[in-house]
């Protein structure tokens, strides 16, 4: 413990994402480059995330790890344990004890609070990536507001499929003005973008790019007039909590086609069944 | 009768243009009024295409004024104008048409997206509406309204040169710029994509500048032709005076190469 610097990143490398991260606060949804260094951790495992909560973590905060919403996943489990042994801070699974969470794909169930920093690991941030090949391109496409071909893609899923398919990493407008890529969490949580009390940071380490939602900032999801935005919704319930309108994970019990549908956020759905909620209630 | 345009649709004055020690082109200068075509031939690597580029952006120009009177009746000085202003230019009143049409398209979505690409480029955010656009613009280019949902790869050369033209179309421009529309097309394709074309200007009113190496295709669209020889324009003039009467010697060669079956 005592041989690595505090938070592991030396406090040079720190201050270099710290002001990465001012700048993208300062100008929301742009994607600010930064000098992405080497993690012990392999690139796809959240390296971005874990420079950006490095680089904000202090001694008196309690940090929360999810992976697809679940709170002992691998990677939830060795971030954690990173943090602890090289920040020794307080680690918690409760999203309402927490200062710091550090996520891949799910924002929490339980709503964020002012104070609260939302930390996403990204694996490509560039929203037109797959539109332009050419990132001088999409720099300038970015920086002349030229959008149009992004709903092209809409149009071509709602012509081959009678909606819009993209079910994640959901193209959002940040404060009217930054087309970006919302990490790979589900449209589903694309509604808790929009106005969140919280700070929500974007750290892609491979494509070495920071990004930010301010706290109360604007995010609308794109759409048509006649094709609205829509998010998933489930015909049953949580089998074990009996939550309606949250994410929902599909769990193959069986090589009979037997399946249940649980809550994909494990802290929301475990202390709903300690509150004593099962499945045949209603909440 | 619409009553006489007080000034030209575009006006380019010395326009120049070097790659090292070769040159572009050079001293290039023309009026086109609303509604003119005009036609700039030449022999391959006589600098049309590198006026093309100049005018539309594509490739910057080293001397010489573009002006351009906008639909709201500012004069923009296109090649001194920030980048922003002339996109948003080429966008909602310039056409462009290449030559290959898989440069001016998108192969990998369908008819009807690469026709309403341009209007949600310029702000149109009803799918009905869009779709509506496209396959009214579809009929206009003789193209199948069945075929608005299939990839361009599935078209045949001259439908997907029809594709582009739509494309190009669709937001009303007020100049279009084409290059070699006809090329690699063949015959009969040609003749039927000239007819097509014909037909659009005239309705549409359209100004167009068309850069070709063909006579026969100049002689069809365009009211008034450049023709143009290393990097330079040696003649102008009237089509028909230019082609039955060529004065230079260098265009005396050119309409006396041509076949005549």
């Amino acid at each position: 413990m005592s041989r690595y610097n505090f938070a592991y990143l030396d406090e040079h490398t720190k201050r270099m994402i710290r002001r990465a991260i001012l700048k993208a606060v300062a100008v929301p949804g742009y994607q600010v480059p930064f000098g992405s260094r080497e993690m012990p951790l392999s690139y796809g495992w959240g390296t971005g995330g874990v420079q950006v909560t490095a680089s904000v973590i202090g001694p008196d905060d309690v940090l929360k790890v999810i992976d697809q919403g679940a709170d002992d996943t691998t990677n939830a489990v060795s971030i954690r344990k990173f943090f602890e042994r090289t920040a020794a801070v307080r680690t918690t699974t409760r999203t309402d004890e927490a200062t710091l969470i550090q996520t891949r794909h799910r924002i929490p169930e339980t709503p964020l609070r002012a104070g609260q920093i939302l930390v996403l690991q990204v694996p490509i941030p560039e929203p037109l990536r797959w539109l332009e090949p050419r990132e001088a391109e999409t720099r300038t496409m970015h920086a002349l507001e030229e959008y149009g071909v992004m709903y092209v893609r809409l149009y071509e899923d709602i012509t081959r499929h009678g909606k819009v398919a993209q079910t994640y990493e959901y193209p959002v407008l940040v404060n009217g003005r930054y087309l970006m890529r919302p990490s790979p969490i589900p449209k589903f949580d694309n509604p808790k973008l929009d106005g969140n009390p919280a700070l929500l940071l974007f750290g892609a380490g491979r494509e070495k790019r920071i990004y930010a939602v301010p706290p109360h900032t604007r995010v609308r999801s794109l759409d048509f007039d006649d094709h609205p935005f829509e998010v998933e919704h489930w015909e049953r319930p949580c089998a074990l909590c009996g939550a309606r309108g949250v994410f929902l994970d599909e769990i193959i019990m069986d090589d009979k086609g037997g399946r249940l549908f649980v809550c994909s956020d494990t802290d929301f759905c475990a202390r709903r069944q300690a509150a004593g909620q099962t499945s045949g209630d209603r909440p | 009768m619409r009553p006489a345009p007080d000034r030209p649709l575009l006006s380019v004055r010395g326009l120049g243009k070097r790659y090292g020690a070769q040159t572009g082109c050079l001293d290039v200068g023309f009026d086109l009024w609303p509604g003119e075509v005009i036609g700039v031939v030449g022999e391959s690597g006589s600098g049309k295409t590198t006026v093309l580029n100049c005018l539309s952006g594509r490739v910057g120009a080293d001397a010489g004024r573009v002006e351009y009177a906008a639909r709201d009746g500012r004069v923009v000085d296109v090649l001194r104008e920030d980048e922003s202003a002339r996109r948003r230019l080429l966008r909602s009143e310039w056409g462009l048409v290449h030559q290959n049409p898989r440069d001016g398209l998108r192969m990998g979505v369908s008819a009807g997206a690469n026709v309403g690409e341009p209007l949600m480029a310029l702000g149109a955010r009803h799918y009905g509406g869009i779709r509506g656009q496209a396959l009214d613009w579809l009929a206009q280019v003789e193209i199948g309204l069945d075929r608005i949902d299939d990839l361009p790869e599935t078209f045949s050369g001259g439908m997907l040169q029809r594709l582009q033209i739509a494309r190009n179309l669709v937001t009303r421009p007020r100049l279009v710029l084409m290059d070699e529309p006809t090329g690699g097309l063949d015959v009969s394709v040609q003749a039927r994509l000239l007819d097509l074309l014909r037909g659009l200007v005239a309705e549409l009113d359209l100004s167009a500048v068309i850069v070709t190496h063909d006579l026969a295709v100049a002689r069809l669209l365009a009211h008034r032709l450049i023709v143009m020889r290393g990097g330079e324009a040696v003649e102008s003039g009237l089509t028909d005076q230019v082609l039955d009467d060529p004065q230079h010697p260098y265009t005396q060669l050119l309409v006396s190469s041509v076949l005549h079956p």
